[in-house]
This record gives structure tokens, C-alpha cells and sequence, in this order.
């Protein structure tokens, strides 16, 4: 793509892949992999002995299968690995029955509370997962297995689509739009509506009064966290807490969000994106031990 | 005795003026940022249309959701006891309104007399409004005023599974990538915030005649796929007077009143 082209589409986030320089699939006893195919991005983790060796992280397509097959040879590119070399393949997310190569399906929620166990470590006890278009607040055990979970996935406030819409209608790039919903001197009164649709109006009245675009940021950035919030204290929140998917790495809402609940979430040192498909990957392994324990 | 009743909406602002019981004009203009000034040109165009003169205007009555800002009404009433007075004195045997706007939806329950028994109100949605299938319309790229036309010429009921209009968006986009065709999309758009209509009257209980209202009650679409799903006829504001009036028309009537009494 162009770059012209991409600076018109502020809502597009930088796809990503990677491959862990310090393994090698050639030497390992299980390779697993992972497959999250989200309603706006798709993730395939590739794991050899339960760690990460390679992902990638792109937008999803306009089919589910299409966009696994996608993610995975991305994922797989450059590293000599072929699909018929893993041994088991977890199918999660919207589309996870979509995955052709995927042997089983989980849940995304069993998936993100595996995941964030694995990036965050055995303490969580509670995911807030801010995908593309659900938001879900999960209680975990200290193998992040679920034990509660609320979750809203009927409406586009508090997802990462309504924070594309804002990043478009203010032609902020998304990777931006975190940082500069900070430079406010003064916190502004969050956006009134709860509906997307209505917020945008409302943003364009705030323009209108004059309102330049880190003001507006602030005010949308701090609505979302808040009707976030909500959702968190019916589910109850015990620490600790950490955030996935793409939202998470929404510094402004993060922010807010920590702010109103006078709880901090700890950094990750893996994209947060990935919790998902981590967590199918491990499942994938368990599978693998279980099927050779029977055999 | 002349008198004027204004809905100020979210979209668009009307204006009907009476003498006594007769509709002299109706005048409709944007609601743009400045809602008295929308009100204001609806106003002069109204003056205009009918020959008459400012002054000879009695009383003038506001209603809508920008009702607070137009300074030169003498009172306001709420949009519920507005469309039950237009409906009423349009459709004597309506029990229960669907007024749908560009950005709420709104269900009124009558008595014989007029008089409101109860009502719910979305306005916290876009999904149930008007916003919702101008949204979809600029998703087919198909123009508003046709959207109507084209799904009733669709061939296959096909479910829309997204509630929300954000999400909805997204849906419309990836059926036309499989190829669906326009007219079949579009009416699941009908049909989709038909049903999110139907619903909300469940709420509160069916009372037949009902009366429908607003400027989505132009669309022959949505009209056909409300029908269908509540499974009789409805009743429409069509002489004299079109469906997204009825509002101004229920102001115009209690400001008569006011000068009546």
C-alpha cells in the first residue's frame, strides 16, 4: 500500500509478524499454533514447546478462512516451517470455526484468560479484553482458567471499531490517537451519547464549538473507559488486572481507565493483541500431551 | 386565529401554521448548528407559503429535542403529548403510535379520547432510527430517497445479525462482497430495524389501529417490512399533511388551543 493511501485510512493499525531469533523448531519436542480470527484482526502464534517462536497480526478479510490461511503462511514466511510440521492447531475467536486447518475450537474467552496468564503471569485474576467488536471482562484462576465473565458484544461502544470511527472522523492515525488524547491540560467532560453513531455527531458539534482534536480524543477516550468500567464492576474485579486486545495498547483509554478504577495494569512485554491466539497455542500443546499420554 | 406549532428534530426542523383547524403551510428546513435560526427560516418559509404576515401569528408552540433553544415560542410541550395530539386529531381510531426519527424512535399508547397512557423511547441507539438505514444507504452507496423502492423489489429475506449500526456497516459491506444483491441487503436493513421497532411496541403492548409517524414513515421499504412483521395494516398520514409533520401538527393544535381558551 501506498503511502498516500494509508495516510487517507487513519483506522488502519500496523500488521505485524515476527519470528523469535533465540528458537528453532527443528530441535523441539511439540509445535503448536494458534489461530484468533477476530471480527477486525486475525492473529496466528506458532509455539514450540509452549514459547512463542513466530506470529502475525493482520487485519481480518472478508472471510474467515481466507484470513486464517493468511495470517498463518505470514506467520510462517521466512521460517523454513511448514503448516504439516505442527502438530495441533486451535481455532478461537469469531471465525474459529472458520479455521480450515484447525483440528478444535475454543472460545475466545477461554483463549484470552490462557493468554494473558501466560503473558502477564499466574497472578491475574481479571482480563478486560477490548477487541474489535465485543468487549469482555474476565474472572480467572491462577491457571487462567475462567471462572466468570461478562460481556458485550451487541454494540459498538467500547470497542476498537468505534475507536477506528473516531480516528477517522478526526483523521488521526489509531496508533496516535492514545498519546494525543493526553495533551489536554483539563480533562473535558466525556462524550454524552453511548452510541457510536450519536457520539460522532456530538464530536462534530464539539468541533464545531471549537474544540481542537485532543480535546475531543479526551472527551471520547474517557467516555469508552467509562462505559468499560461499568461492565468491570458488575463482573467484580480482583487483582490482578490486565488488558488485551488491540485497546490495550490505547494508551488514553488505558489511562482513564486505571484512573477511574484506582487500579494499575501491569505492562506487557508481548502485544497484547495476541492473547488470544497465545492462549489457543497453549491449548494446541495440551492437546498434543493429552492425545500422546492416551496413545 | 392563526397558530404555529415547531418540532425542532434532530435532523430537520418543521413547521406547521393552523387557522383554527386548517393547515395553511408546513415549511421543513435542516436543523443546522443553530437550532433558532433553522427555526427561524422555517418559519419566514411557512409566512411565506401562506401569505401571512408574522404578527398575525397568536401563539407559537415548540417541541422536539431542540425545543429549549427557540426563544420566540411562548411554550413547549413534549414530543409524546405532541404526537398524540396530531395523531389524534389525524386518526381518531389510532391506540398507539410509532413515531420514528432520524435519531429516536418513540411508541405512544392512546385512550378513545387522545389522551397518553403510556409510552418508550429510544433515543440512547442509533439502531432504531432513521441514522440507521441513512448509515446503510451510504454503505450500498444507494441514495436515501430510493432505498424504499429497491427493497420491495428484493427477491430473499436474508437476517442481519449485527444489532448495532456500527456493526451493521461492516455486515452490509461483507454481503456485498458475496455478492448479495442490493435490493435483497436492503430490505434486511427494513427488516432488521423493523423488527427493532416491533419490539419496542411489544414492550408496552400492541393496541390496534396503530398510526405510524416520523420521516422514516416515508420510506414504502420500512412501511412494507413493518407491516409484515406486525402483521396488519397501518395507519399513514398521507393528504394534506406527510408523516414527519404530525409532531409540528400536534404543537400547532395546542398552541389553538391556548388561543381557544
Amino acid at each position: 500500500m501506498s503511502n498516500a493511501e494509508s495516510n487517507k485510512e487513519y483506522w488502519r493499525w500496523t500488521e505485524s509478524r515476527y519470528t523469535n531469533p533465540d528458537l528453532s523448531w527443528k530441535d523441539s519436542e511439540i509445535i503448536s499454533a494458534g489461530v484468533d480470527v477476530g471480527s477486525v484482526s486475525t492473529q496466528a502464534v506458532v509455539m514450540v514447546d509452549g514459547e512463542i517462536y513466530c506470529y502475525s497480526s493482520m487485519r481480518t478479510g472478508a472471510n474467515s478462512p481466507d484470513s486464517a490461511n493468511n495470517a498463518m503462511d505470514w506467520a510462517l514466511e521466512g521460517t523454513g516451517l511448514t503448516l504439516d510440521e505442527i502438530q495441533y492447531v486451535v481455532g478461537t475467536g469469531y471465525g474459529r470455526v472458520n479455521v480450515p486447518f484447525a483440528k478444535r475450537a475454543i472460545t475466545e474467552i477461554a483463549c484470552h484468560a490462557r493468554g494473558a496468564n501466560f503473558i502477564y503471569g499466574p497472578e491475574i485474576r481479571t482480563v478486560l479484553d477490548m477487541g474489535g467488536q465485543d468487549c469482555k471482562a474476565i474472572r480467572c484462576d491462577q491457571r487462567g482458567k475462567v471462572t466468570a465473565f461478562l460481556m458485550n458484544d451487541k454494540c459498538a461502544a467500547g470497542t476498537g471499531r468505534g475507536m477506528e470511527v473516531f480516528a477517522d472522523l478526526l483523521q488521526v492515525h489509531i496508533n496516535d490517537v492514545g498519546k494525543m488524547s493526553l495533551q489536554v491540560e483539563e480533562e473535558p467532560e466525556p462524550v454524552s451519547s453511548t452510541c457510536v453513531v450519536f457520539a460522532k455527531s456530538e464530536a462534530v458539534g464539539l468541533l464545531r464549538k471549537g474544540w481542537p482534536k485532543e480535546k475531543v480524543l479526551a472527551a471520547y477516550c474517557s467516555a469508552m473507559a467509562h462505559r468499560v468500567v461499568t461492565l468491570l464492576l458488575r463482573l467484580g474485579i480482583e487483582e490482578k488486572f490486565v488488558i488485551t486486545g488491540g485497546i490495550a495498547k490505547n494508551i488514553g483509554v488505558v489511562k482513564r481507565l486505571e484512573d477511574e478504577l484506582k487500579i494499575k495494569a501491569p505492562e506487557p512485554n508481548i502485544d497484547p493483541q495476541l492473547a488470544g491466539a497465545i492462549g489457543a497455542a497453549l491449548f494446541a500443546k495440551a492437546l498434543v500431551e493429552k492425545e500422546r499420554k492416551k496413545a | 386565529m392563526i397558530a404555529a406549532g415547531i418540532d425542532c428534530g434532530s435532523k430537520n426542523t418543521k413547521i406547521v401554521l393552523l387557522k383554527e383547524a386548517d393547515i395553511l403551510s408546513t415549511a421543513l428546513v435542516l436543523s443546522g448548528f443553530d437550532q433558532e435560526e433553522s427555526a427561524e427560516q422555517a418559519l419566514n418559509s411557512a409566512l411565506d407559503k401562506a401569505g401571512i404576515k408574522r404578527e398575525e401569528i397568536k401563539h407559537i408552540t415548540a417541541t422536539g429535542a431542540g425545543m429549549e433553544a427557540i426563544s420566540f415560542a411562548d411554550d413547549t410541550i413534549t414530543i409524546i403529548t405532541a404526537d398524540a395530539r396530531g395523531t389524534h386529531f389525524l386518526f381518531p381510531s389510532a391506540r398507539t403510535i410509532v413515531d420514528i426519527g432520524a435519531e429516536e424512535g418513540l411508541v405512544v399508547k392512546l385512550d378513545d379520547q387522545g389522551k397518553v397512557k403510556d409510552f418508550g423511547i429510544n433515543e440512547k441507539c442509533a439502531a432504531g432510527a432513521g441514522a440507521f438505514i441513512e448509515a446503510m444507504s451510504r454503505a450500498l452507496e444507494v441514495d436515501i430517497e430510493t432505498m424504499g423502492e429497491l427493497s420491495l423489489k428484493s427477491t430473499k429475506q436474508i437476517p442481519m445479525n449485527a444489532q448495532c449500526t456500527i456493526f451493521a456497516e461492516s455486515e452490509v459491506v461483507s454481503l456485498i462482497h458475496q455478492k448479495t444483491s442490493k435490493e435483497d441487503i436492503i430490505r434486511a436493513v427494513h427488516d432488521a430495524i423493523a423488527d427493532r421497532n416491533t419490539s419496542m411496541v411489544r414492550q408496552i403492548g400492541i393496541e390496534q389501529e396503530v398510526a405510524l409517524i416520523g420521516g422514516v414513515a416515508n420510506n414504502i421499504g420500512f412501511v412494507d417490512s413493518m407491516k409484515r412483521n406486525l402483521g396488519f395494516d397501518l395507519l399513514i398520514p398521507k393528504e394534506g399533511i406527510a408523516p414527519e409533520y404530525v409532531s409540528a401538527l400536534g404543537a400547532a393544535l395546542k398552541a389553538q388551543d391556548k388561543i381557544g381558551g
